[in-house]
């Protein structure tokens, strides 16, 4: 079996997030960047999937050459070997048609993404590429069994989950529930040194969508403090100030 | 030119985001001086169905057939694109739902539109730029995206817009779109819903903890609370990770972000990652032993307190208001 993991390099959760050029551009200045946490996951249950010679993960990403300490953990991790296309991450549309591009004649049998990146939290590209390559895609993803040439899928919905039987091959967006993150070990993390980083350049795609402009909430006002035996006061206050009850 | 709004139902009903979608996708046909025509697919009610003139529909198009029962992504996405063209629509609107968020993609691939997902405000339309705020950064940032393709494909974040009525009825009108074999890849076996719990991320209020419960064991007064208010329950990241709760209960930046007109926090400290998943909440409420606990710097109302001591006296509150409202 053949995986495709699709990985993207966002700022570690604990990032403060502030914006320069008249709040045009994300400011980098002392950000650490990470894998985003739901590709890990999507990663883990792919190398769970292929362990013990079942198969092959290969990691892609679509990024400049910044991002290569992240593509060298997701390699350290376990993936067999690596993609970059080396160019900015424009938009979704674009990320998706670069990753068609590259896997439209390669024969992978699933393609994992992560449910979200936490910079842009876009949930577009396992949907998009499963448009682009017309397979299906499954989104929100909690679980993932393979049994031959079939698969078995739960998708989150509100309130409950959904059981759904597809056939390979197919795209998937994955969240928290499909694996546990894995830590690379010694072995792997000099391992991943030699492992195969190819670097392909973009093709050309439409612009659909343009970021313009950033903004961060505005600050909330100031907190009422109320003492541990005012619980009477919070109701009353939650009823007739702040009208939400 | 129309707008199209696809009209999401939960077994054969309607629910609150999609009445949410309409009332917003109706604000924009007036901006753009056009028609707001919605999709509905799968069984719904014809009484439900005109219904949704309500909140702004002139016309509702009814795809009912016993293969669309359940959710088919690809089919359904080709059914809304279909009828985008159909209705020469030239913004397509849904709810960046968990469903939504499968659909949306497919449909803009679809009609070579630009989609932006996680719309929290009507769209800005000047000088023929059209732009839409969206929330990035798992909520510690907002996006403004201008929209440069002819047809335009926007996903509204649930509980980010406000439901308008009236007393129209919808026009309702059957459509039946040629089905392609090769679009029903995926096949629903079953579904699971928890009928006794309010979904978190449609709820309006919201009973969250987290590692001053201590343990598991606890939270029997973290779901009367929610039972009392009529709220869903929420939990910070340890719990979930240590398994003391459900993954979909997890609030945060690395869970789900969500919009509630309450948010209860009770013995959760208030990291970055989980103030990033409740910023956009109407009104926070924190109880918490530690007065240093960073989460009462976004609090609205605060108390300092032990969750063993203020949450039962808080129940019995909450129940003594409800007997006289």
């Amino acid at each position: 079996m053949k995986i495709l993991v699709c990985i993207s390099n966002v700022p570690d959760t604990t990032a403060k997030i502030s914006f320069s050029g008249d709040n045009t551009q994300f400011n980098t200045t002392g950000v650490q960047y990470i894998l985003n946490p739901y590709d890990e996951i999507a990663l883990a249950r792919a190398i769970e999937l292929t362990e013990n010679g079942k198969g092959t993960v290969t990691v892609i990403h679509v990024g400049d050459i910044n991002s290569e300490p992240t593509i060298r953990k997701a390699l350290a991790i376990g993936a067999d070997d690596a993609v970059r296309v080396n160019s900015a991450p424009r938009d979704a549309y674009f990320v998706s048609s670069q990753i068609a591009h590259y896997a439209k004649e390669k024969g992978f049998d699933l393609i994992l993404t992560g449910r979200e990146s936490i910079d842009y939290n876009g949930s577009q590209i396992a949907a998009m590429l499963g448009e682009l390559l017309n397979i299906p895609s499954i989104s929100i993803v909690k679980k993932i069994d393979i049994d031959g040439s079939k698969a078995n899928v739960v998708r989150e919905i509100e309130g409950g989950k959904e059981i759904l039987n597809v056939s390979l091959p197919f795209v998937a967006s994955c969240a928290e529930g499909v694996a546990e993150p894995k830590i690379p070990n010694m072995r792997g993390i000099m391992s991943a040194r030699t492992k195969t980083l190819d670097v392909i350049e973009a093709v050309s795609v439409d612009e659909l969508v343009k970021f313009t402009s950033y903004s961060v909430p505005a600050p909330r006002g100031s907190v009422t403090m109320l003492l541990d035996n005012e619980v009477e006061k919070l109701v009353n206050l939650l009823h007739t100030e702040a009208k939400v009850i | 030119m129309s707008v199209l709004v696809y009209v999401e139902n939960a077994g054969g009903k309607f629910k609150k985001s999609t009445f949410e979608v309409v009332s917003y996708a109706a604000a924009v046909s007036k901006q753009l001086n056009t028609d707001l025509i919605a999709i509905s697919i799968g069984n719904v009610e014809q009484s439900d169905l005109s219904n949704i003139g309500n909140y702004g529909a002139k016309k509702i198009l009814n795809v009912s057939n016993d293969q669309l029962k359940t959710f088919v992504n690809q089919a359904y996405a080709s059914i809304i694109a279909e009828a985008a063209k159909k209705e020469s629509a030239s913004v397509v609107i849904l709810s960046n739902s968990f469903t939504g968020k499968g659909l949306s993609p497919r449909v803009a691939v679809k009609l070579g539109a630009g989609l932006v997902d996680a719309a929290v405000e009507l769209p800005k339309i000047e000088n023929n730029v059209f732009t839409v705020k969206r929330t990035a950064f798992s909520g510690k940032a907002f996006a403004t995206v201008e929209l440069t393709s002819a047809i335009k494909v926007i996903a509204l974040n649930p509980n980010s817009y406000q439901i308008n009525e009236s007393n129209d009825v919808a026009v309702v009108e059957n459509f039946a779109p040629e089905l392609n074999d090769s679009d029903f890849g995926t096949m629903v076996s079953e579904i699971v819903r928890a009928s006794d719990k309010i979904a978190l991320p449609d709820a309006e209020l919201v009973v969250s903890a987290g590692r001053g419960m201590k343990g598991p064991e606890n939270w029997a007064m973290i779901e009367e609370l929610a039972k009392t208010l009529g709220a869903a329950t929420a939990c910070s990241k340890p719990i979930s990770d240590a398994g003391w709760r459900p993954h979909e209960e997890h609030v945060g930046q690395t869970g789900i972000a969500v919009s509630p007109n309450l948010y209860i926090a009770i013995g959760i400290s208030g990291a970055i990652q989980h103030l990033a998943g409740v910023s956009s909440s109407k009104t926070i409420v924190v109880i918490n032993k530690d007065p240093e606990a960073p989460f009462f710097k976004v609090a609205d109302y605060g108390i300092v307190g032990d969750a063993f001591d203020v949450v039962p006296k808080l129940i019995d509150a909450v129940k003594a208001y409800k007997a006289h409202s």
